[in-house]
């Protein structure tokens, strides 16, 4: 799969971005699109402004120059929250789970999302708050289901292990039903066979029809599993391409170099 | 409003405002140091530096002079000052020491929540105001006229006095020395390296408990030192002198932003001028709203104070 | 960005307090008839708690001797109330409120200012009239201290609500319309009377205030509870444990945090609306800030975020030094000790059970339970 399998239509553009922290420039000029149904890696060696470039789409960083479109519609300036319900959920290159809730809770509160039960409709029990509240549930489960790890459901999230603690914050963002689901690094300190299911998982999400972008150390796992890849150096794109042909690249072989391909 | 009050006692709103302010200054590095080493709010720091007014009125008690006496000559006024200074400093610093030691020593080997550390604390600054209470049945400590106010400058209609001086001079020179101490010496190099980042600080070989407690210890000795000067303008104390002061001084430390020395001294003096004209412009009974409207109008435009927080990272 | 400093150690020593005691897991396998009906009768016993000085031996025990017992019981009510509102707000929504006692006074002052014959308002309301008006006047102050103040971290929070209640207070002080320490008198009672024409609230024995204000406490944990449970509940806890995740996953903090400033600001507000149409007088010497400052050590000492911990620990705040008064240490009346007491107390609650009397747990086997169902 090193075509764009995808329909085709652009999900996401990121126009021309540059953000200056003081003096530093984090992304210079980055320019790359994602079609619906895609894989995306987004990769490129250490500080080369991959998770700047995530925190700029999800609302985290406002750019100093440029546009992001979602769907046709630009993101730059909207509320964090409002991006999320727009379509865009993420997880964390450090997990930031909400420690003191049960996985459950964690997932719900990504099911919240598209609830509209008010405080006074939560405190006076209405109809909907139970409708919602079945809804909610039944949701979070399926998203724990679907990520394999619904027999933790009831477990406060930072008794988890580590694995356990990295799927639930993938399940934690499909329950808000993203149409793009962006994914800081979810293999780190993975072991091979963990690494393995991951690839599966990211493949099954793709399946359920939901964009995935995709940033990640260990170059094999994203070679298999992307359709396209988007390489940053000194917050520069220095290529893009298919697997086969970014592997190709004599830049980013050269931006490679020294480092092992699998360092993670 | 008053604004005609305001215009005409301008000079004096000023003076009176600085001498206020210094105390806050002083008082207020015990705050600020804690929090920008340990990020949390030492409440009972208000109780070190009462404990260090009623040092100071001890001692000068020792010597056999209470409300009553007459002026000593200067001579006598220069050591007496002198051994109130080192009293109320030195209890102060030694109360604060203690209050680490049992209030927060052992949360921080438990690794507690920060807001667990403040209950304690005011679990502390309790005891510590009752016990006091008690043994001074609740009295206001008076202390012998060691320094009749006198006018030493004239301005205008403005008049600063003798112990007015004292007071902003004194301050000026304790905070100048301080701010060498902490960005000169070796033991300010680990109290900024442990502000900054207490685990490399740790793997670099800073003792952080010894910086911890020395935070503490130099915190108290300013507040020994506001404390006397607290005395020398007000004339008294209570067990309960410390509470209302610390909770001015603490606005003082978040106003100049906390964690910041300097922000301390900028913070102390701006509350103390403001409190001034505000009570010029309102009356006296509004000094405190004056105070705390400042406080939210300036954490609005400027959320961590006007200097901004972090020991470590500016200079001071 | 989280606090590493401050959330990392965190989950250890949690981690070291296991996952919950014997009792709770036994509470929780429960049946919930079972589980009601014991609720119910910890109620009952509630209402029953001003004949506990009739119980031969642990009843004199118990009961205050320096305050008639009906007062002391009254006093609790009050205090655990301030402590439920004050445990939402700094024990679900993590936001630190050190002048919560403001809130308590606008609340006391909006019925006495409707109310008291010496009102410039002259409206002369009664107590019951004058109540949903209080309510709504602190819902109202809770919103507009939290507008300005959402942006702020937690330690600058604490010290702008610190502000806050001294401005309230010297507000009360210095506005010629609030009376100063002159105070507001003949604030009328609430209203009823019994078969012979007395009033069912009078002014010799507090025993109905404290059913009053125990039946408020019973609707204020019922109220609390459903939002705990529900996704206010999770938006509160998401935003106390990790904001900017919350944000990325959709909550709205702004609207939360403001919901929980004005859940808590009325929840005090009733106290200081029950306070008001007890004491029938109020003047500015009554709301000190280390009334907050109590309350605060109460839900704290009790176990933030829990509500057994929170009416644990308000009781605790009030009955202790009630208790101690009247009791004679050494040949001197205790009562005069009674705050060094308290303050040892604290310490020594919080040194050896940081995590308070009754942590929350968080809600672990129930939800256990909750999650077979779903799949079921």
């Amino acid at each position: 799969m090193n075509s764009r399998t995808a329909d085709g239509r652009q999900l996401l553009e990121v126009d021309n971005v540059t953000l200056r922290f003081g003096g530093l420039v984090a992304l210079d000029e980055v320019n790359f699109a994602m079609r619906t149904g895609e894989i995306l890696g987004l990769i490129g060696p250490n500080g080369a402004g991959k998770t700047t470039c995530f925190n700029v789409m999800t609302g985290m960083y406002r750019p100093t120059a440029g546009t992001v479109r979602f769907q046709g519609r630009p993101l730059i300036g909207r509320k964090r929250h409002e991006i999320t319900r727009s379509g865009i959920a993420r997880t964390f290159q450090n997990v930031r789970l909400f420690p003191e809730m049960t996985a459950l809770e964690n997932v719900m509160v990504g099911a919240d999302i598209r609830d509209r039960t008010s405080v006074l409709g939560a405190l006076f029990r209405v109809p909907r708050y139970w409708r919602e509240e079945r809804a909610s549930r039944a949701k979070a489960m399926e998203m724990m289901e679907f990520v394999g790890i619904a027999d933790r459901a009831g477990e406060v999230s930072r008794n988890l292990p580590y694995g356990v603690q990295r799927r639930l914050e993938i399940a934690r963002a499909l329950a808000t039903d993203p149409a793009l689901l962006c994914l800081d690094e979810p293999a780190a300190g993975f072991n091979p066979s963990e690494k393995a299911a991951l690839l599966q998982l990211i493949r099954a999400i793709r399946d359920r029809g939901v964009t995935v972008l995709l940033i990640e150390h260990d170059m094999r796992l994203v070679m298999e599993v992307t359709d396209h890849i988007v390489v940053l150096e000194f917050g520069k794109k220095i290529a893009e391409g298919s697997p086969a042909e970014v592997r190709e690249d004599p830049r980013v072989i050269a931006a490679y170099l020294g480092v092992p391909t699998d360092a993670a | 409003m008053h604004f005609h009050s305001l215009f005409q006692n301008f000079g004096e709103l000023t003076v009176t405002g600085l001498a206020q302010g210094a105390i806050y200054a002083l008082f207020a590095l015990g705050y600020t140091m804690v929090y920008g080493v340990l990020r949390l709010i030492n409440f009972a720091h208000s109780e070190v530096f009462m404990v260090g007014t009623f040092a100071a009125v001890l001692t000068w008690g020792l010597f056999g002079l209470d409300q009553d006496s007459a002026t000593p000559s200067v001579g006598a006024v220069l050591l007496l000052l002198l051994a109130g200074f080192l009293a109320a400093a030195l209890a102060a610093g030694i109360m604060a020491l203690i209050v680490e030691m049992v209030a927060y020593r052992p949360l921080r080997r438990r690794n507690a929540p920060p807001l667990v550390f403040l209950i304690t604390a005011i679990g502390a600054s309790t005891v510590i105001s009752e016990a006091v209470g008690i043994g001074t049945h609740r009295n206001v400590s008076s202390v012998p006229p060691l320094i009749r106010p006198s006018t030493v400058v004239q301005i205008g209609n403005t008049s600063v006095t003798n112990i007015q001086i004292l007071i902003v001079g004194l301050a000026l020179v304790m905070m100048v020395v301080l701010d060498l101490f902490i960005g000169k010496t070796r033991l300010g190099r680990g109290v900024r390296a442990v502000a900054q980042d207490p685990d490399s600080a740790a793997l670099m070989g800073v003792n952080k408990n010894r910086v911890i407690s020395l935070v503490f210890l130099t915190g108290g000795l300013m507040a020994g030192i506001a404390a006397v000067m607290y005395l020398l303008k007000i004339g008294g104390t209570r067990y309960d002198a410390g509470f209302h002061l610390g909770i001015k001084a603490f606005t003082a430390a978040v106003l100049g932003g906390i964690g910041n020395l300097r922000g301390a001294l900028l913070g102390g003096l701006a509350l103390g001028l403001a409190e001034n004209y505000g009570s010029g412009l309102f009356g006296t009974q509004w000094r405190d709203v004056v105070a705390f409207v400042l406080l939210v109008v300036i954490l609005l435009f400027r959320p961590t104070g006007i200097l901004g927080e972090s020991m470590g990272r500016a200079r001071a | 960005m989280i606090d590493q400093k401050t959330a990392m150690p965190r989950r250890t020593w949690r981690n070291r307090n296991g996952n919950g005691s014997p009792f709770r897991g036994r509470w929780a396998r429960l049946p919930r008839s079972a589980r009601w009906a014991s609720l119910l009768g910890v109620a009952l016993l509630a209402y029953l708690l001003p004949y506990v000085g009739s119980i031969p031996g642990i009843g004199p025990q118990i009961v205050t001797e320096g305050i008639d017992w009906p007062s002391a019981l009254f006093n609790i009510s009050y205090f655990v109330l301030l402590a439920l509102g004050l445990n939402v707000v700094v024990g679900y929504a993590g936001l630190l409120d050190l002048g919560y006692v403001g809130f308590f006074a606008v609340g006391a002052y909006s019925v006495a200012l409707f109310t008291s014959p010496d009102s410039i308002l002259n409206t002369g309301w009664s107590w019951l009239a004058a109540v949903p008006v209080a309510i709504a006047l602190t819902l109202v102050s809770g919103v507009i201290l939290g507008w300005p103040t959402l942006r702020l971290r937690g330690d600058y929070l604490a010290i702008v609500t610190l502000g806050f209640a001294e401005i309230i207070r010297n507000t009360a002080n210095g506005a010629e319309f609030m009376r100063g320490d002159r105070g507001f008198g003949g604030i009328p009672h609430p209203p009823g009377s019994l078969g012979d024409n007395s009033p069912i609230f009078g002014v010799r024995d507090a025993t109905p205030y404290y059913w009053l204000g125990l039946t408020i406490i019973v609707v204020v944990i019922i109220g609390v509870r459903n939002l705990e449970h529900s996704r206010v509940g999770r938006s509160w806890l998401a935003i106390r444990e990790d904001q900017e995740a919350a944000e990325m996953m959709g909550v709205r903090t702004v609207k939360y945090k403001l919901w929980a400033f004005a859940i808590g600001a009325a929840i005090g507000g009733f106290g200081g609306v029950m306070f008001a149409g007890e004491q029938g007088f109020l003047n500015s010497a009554t709301f000190q800030l280390l009334f907050s400052i109590l309350v605060l050590a109460g839900v704290v000492m009790g176990g933030s975020g829990n509500i057994p911990g929170a009416i644990l620990g308000g009781a605790l705040v009030s009955y202790v030094p009630d208790r101690l008064r009247g009791v004679e240490i050494a040949g001197t009346d205790a009562f005069q000790f009674r705050m060094l007491i308290f303050g040892f107390m604290i310490i020594v609650v919080m040194v050896f059970r940081p995590q308070g009397l009754l942590p929350s747990r968080r809600r672990a086997a129930e939800l256990a339970d909750r999650a077979k169902e779903a799949t079921a």
